[in-house]
């Protein structure tokens, strides 16, 4: 398993070498890596059908717990059988659909990191490597919505799109952490075991609600909604394969992957049902209002999603069974859809309902797989999608008293907006007049109308004959969601029942309402006023905001004076110490230990403080060179005084070096101007005085503090005897502490060539100002 | 004399901090070394000061017989000195390169450069 998520990332990387080789001659190739992993996973279903799962472990982290742990069982079959099966679908649709693009290598390196990134989810046991290629599918979509990079709104969706799910992300990690924590596992497979002590935690709905925030944000659960209707800027290749079977479902995947860990709980089915029944229902009613082809199916999406959602929050057997089959279903159909609506924008570059018609005329082939998908998105008797609408009636109607006709209600509504969705894109375009404009149309190339046609056909194919797929790997699905025997079996007919009643009554008024309903701009522009107070607005809103406190905090802290840099840093440093003295108590002085002054120690400061108060206020650039010259040479005096001859010779030569060298350098400069307000000065005569005084504080609170000589007592009484010298603090520095000094030296002359070399650079005039 | 430095010490870093907070470069170069003066007079008057005993040993000993400054202050102290004239020689220079090509001594004439300045 691990070759086939690791294939589209080897492939995708080589892209970038041989791009123009693949982009010219070879293209061929490119859909035949999506076909090879198809037929790799078609050979694994006889397997799973017998409920075994195959399992591969490959180390990568290992000391941190991140392993690459693959699993295959039912649920994760059918989505790497859809991942791999339309991958293979759009490919070939996309290579047509793209021709001659200057990006095509690059849209196959994006298109091939995705479907890697994708299967890697399905795939993962462990929970940290999913999230990496959960993320990985976020980066990957954000270059494939962004793919037309030249247009603003297409940059701006794909900004929105990677912001929510990337922040849904980041609340998954910490979800997926937490889990990891409580249970003390990351593999995904032993967490069911660890179910008891899971659901019974108190920071369980923690933990549930992070992970809805992840998966919400993936599938467009209410209020995250909106980014999947601004990502329909994509090309239509990466919408249909994205955003209607794969990338979108990563979340439906993520909470039916956990359900049996974490599901069934009173949270983790309210939440669920809640926000699942809100968004359909919400989504379905949008749908019936757009007019842009694309935007109708990204709504009908979303409510495709909310069911199964919901039906994964009712959590009954019946729920599991019709989510199992409902995912397989929308794929199917949704796909078909997206492709002929890439076949209508690419041949009459509009994707206005109010302007198509008649197609059906020039672009029959097209029309059938439309007719047959919309068949099947309607739910009309012997398409897959009956059987799956069936399932969903079947589920809302043996739920809980008292809910079941509530549930069956939001159920109907969701669907009959479905019905009228799918027929105003696979019908409305096709039939009535032609206009002029479109009779000169020509059929495109096989490879953009035989996927969706396959995909259609496949539809009417499971609804016929539905042991195919609910003997072959459905119920397998099912059963891995529930975590026990679903007994799944799917029949073609339940006999003239409710359920029944229910889908052709659901089918009737969807009819009707596609009949009536009538999208128009107007009402466009009402439905859009909606949005106003949605998620959207206060998410961008935000955004916003944030970007002009960026900016109001950059001002403050970064606008470019240093002086005002020193300035706040020396605040906070005195703020900081001054509480830390003010916390640690009164300071003492122990007068009895202070040497005893004299008087030439007296002077010596006297001149020290007279040279100081000179610097900083005098006007002449060369009495402040030379009075910190003076400072200088009067500390060398104390450092003699104080027995420190070594300190006080260092100091004199180098003293003495500096004052030459600034002499030397600086005698050219002009006077100092006084550049400051009165105000600015005494601001900083304050701060500058305390912060003089807080380090005078410390100094004395240490003096108070007993003097520990153990190092010293080492150096004192080791200098002679190990290192063969008579000054101590000599032997310190060439013998103890001998490397340090070796490098000063180096420090020293990289110094000294900096200083050699700027003063040898002779100006050039060009760089005079 | 404890008492006299730490007063000494005070005033150094007051008088270092005021002229960092100036627009004059040479002033900025005069304010560290003020504050290094300060941090040199910090180090030594914590590590106990003695008076008329340097850490040298007696011609005629091996070790020590009386009391004797503590070593390691001194030590730290004279690394320091002479790193900071390292810093302080550098910038010295650098301040002059600056000053001949924009002609001015103000902090402030060196924000935004031009692309050809960098």
């Amino acid at each position: 398993m691990l070759f086939t998520v690791l294939t589209g990332l080897i492939i995708s990387c080589l892209l970038i070498p041989f791009g123009n080789i693949i982009k010219t001659k070879w293209s061929i190739l490119l859909p035949l890596i999506p076909v090879i992993l198809f037929l790799y996973y078609l050979l694994q279903i006889p397997a799973i059908t017998l409920g075994t799962n195959v399992l591969q472990h490959v180390s990568w982290v290992p000391s941190l717990g991140v392993n690459l742990d693959f699993k295959l069982d039912g649920l994760s079959l059918l989505f790497a059988l859809l991942i791999t099966g339309i991958g293979t679908g759009i490919f070939f649709y996309a290579r047509t659909y793209l021709r001659g693009h200057p990006y095509f290598d690059r849209f196959f390196a994006y298109l091939l990191l995705f479907m890697s990134a994708m299967l890697g989810v399905v795939l993962s046991n462990n929970i940290l490597s999913l999230f990496v290629f959960w993320e990985l599918t976020s980066i990957s979509s954000f270059f494939l919505i962004g793919f037309n990079n030249d247009n603003k709104d297409s940059r701006n969706s794909a900004i929105t799109a990677l912001s929510i799910t990337g922040l849904g992300g980041f609340f998954l990690l910490a979800g997926l952490i937490l889990m990891g924590n409580i249970t003390g596992t990351y593999i995904i497979s032993d967490l069911v075991t660890q179910r008891e002590i899971l659901i019974n935690h108190q920071m369980y709905p923690v933990v549930i609600g992070l992970m809805f925030i992840g998966a919400f944000t993936k599938s467009a659960q209410f209020p995250f909604h909106f980014w999947l209707p601004g990502a329909m800027k994509a090309p239509t290749p990466v919408s249909a394969y994205l955003h209607s079977a794969t990338m979108v479902k990563a979340g439906i995947y993520l909470l039916a992957r956990f359900t049996p860990a974490l599901g069934n709980t009173e949270y983790w089915n309210t939440t669920l049902m809640i926000v699942g029944g809100f968004t359909m229902l919400m989504a379905a009613i949008h749908a019936l209002f757009r007019t842009d082809l694309k935007a109708i199916l990204a709504y009908s999406t979303i409510a495709a999603l909310g069911m199964l959602t919901f039906l994964l929050g009712m959590g009954t057997k019946e729920a599991i069974i019709a989510a199992s089959v409902f995912i397989l279903v929308h794929a199917l159909y949704k796909a078909t859809l997206f492709m002929v609506t890439g076949v209508i924008d690419h041949e009459t570059h509009t994707r206005d309902i109010t302007k198509l018609s008649g197609l059906g005329k020039v672009l029959k082939p097209v029309f059938i797989a439309a007719l047959l998908a919309a068949l099947s998105s309607a739910g009309l008797p012997s398409t897959f999608g009956f059987i799956g609408k069936d399932l969903i009636y079947e589920a809302t109607l043996h739920y809980q008293q008292n809910w079941q006709i509530w549930l069956t209600a939001i159920a109907v509504a969701t669907n009959i907006g479905l019905v009228a969705a799918g027929f105003i894109v696979g019908i409305k375009p096709f039939v009535g007049p032609l206009p002029e404009e479109y009779s000169k149309i020509q059929l495109p190339p096989f490879s953009m109308w035989i996927p969706p046609l396959i995909l259609a056909i496949l539809s009417i194919v499971f609804g016929i004959f539905p042991s195919i797929t609910g003997d072959y790997f459905s119920h397998q699905v099912a059963n891995a969601i529930a975590g026990v025997e679903t007994n799944l079996h799917l029949k073609i007919w339940h006999g003239f029942n409710t359920v029944l009643i229910l889908s052709l009554s659901t089918l009737a008024v969807g009819t009707l309402v596609y009949l009536f309903n009538k999208p128009s701009s107007i009402k466009l522009a009402k439905i859009e006023s909606a949005n106003k107070i949605s998620a959207q607005y206060v998410i961008t809103g935000i955004g916003k905001q944030f970007a002009v406190f960026a900016k109001w905090y950059t001002d403050i802290f970064h606008n470019g004076y240093l002086r005002s840099y020193h300035f706040k840093i020396i605040l906070a440093a005195e703020l900081l110490l001054g509480y830390k003295l003010w916390i640690s108590g009164p300071i003492y002085i122990n007068f009895e230990d202070l040497t005893p002054l004299s008087w030439y120690e007296v002077g010596i400061v006297a001149i020290l403080l007279g040279a100081l108060y000179i610097i900083v206020t005098t006007k002449s650039r060369l009495t402040s060179v030379v009075s910190t010259s003076v400072i200088g040479y009067a500390i060398c005096l104390l450092f003699v005084f104080y027995s420190a001859p070594d300190l006080a010779m260092t100091q004199f030569t180098i003293d003495t070096l500096t004052t030459v060298l600034f002499v030397l350098v600086l005698y050219k400069l002009p006077p100092f101007i006084n550049l400051t307000t009165r105000w600015v000065l005494v601001r900083d005569a304050i701060l500058a005085l305390g912060f003089g005084a807080i380090l005078a504080l410390i100094a004395l609170r240490i003096l108070y503090e007993p003097n520990t000589t153990e190092i010293a007592d080492f150096y004192g009484e080791n200098a002679y005897l190990l290192a063969k010298g008579k000054n101590v603090v000599n032997v310190i520095l060439v013998d103890f502490r001998g490397i340090d000094t070796m490098f000063e030296t180096v420090v020293l002359a990289i110094s000294a060539l900096g200083v050699y070399s700027l003063i040898r650079l002779r100006l050039k005039s060009s760089e005079k100002e | 004399m404890e008492l006299l430095l730490v007063l000494v010490l005070g005033l150094l870093y007051s008088a270092g901090v005021y002229l960092i907070l100036r627009r004059s470069m040479v002033k900025l170069l005069l304010g560290i070394m003020l504050l290094g003066h300060g941090t040199n007079i910090l180090i030594f008057v914590v590590g106990k000061i003695t008076k008329g005993h340097p850490p040298v040993i007696d011609e005629t000993y091996k070790v020590f017989q009386e009391i004797y400054a503590d070593p390691i202050p001194q030590a730290l102290i004279l690394t320091a000195i002479v790193i900071s004239f390292g810093l302080t020689s550098f910038a010295i220079v650098l301040l002059k390169r600056v000053y001949a090509l924009v002609d001015s001594d103000d902090l402030d004439n060196l924000n935004t450069p031009e692309e050809e300045d960098i």
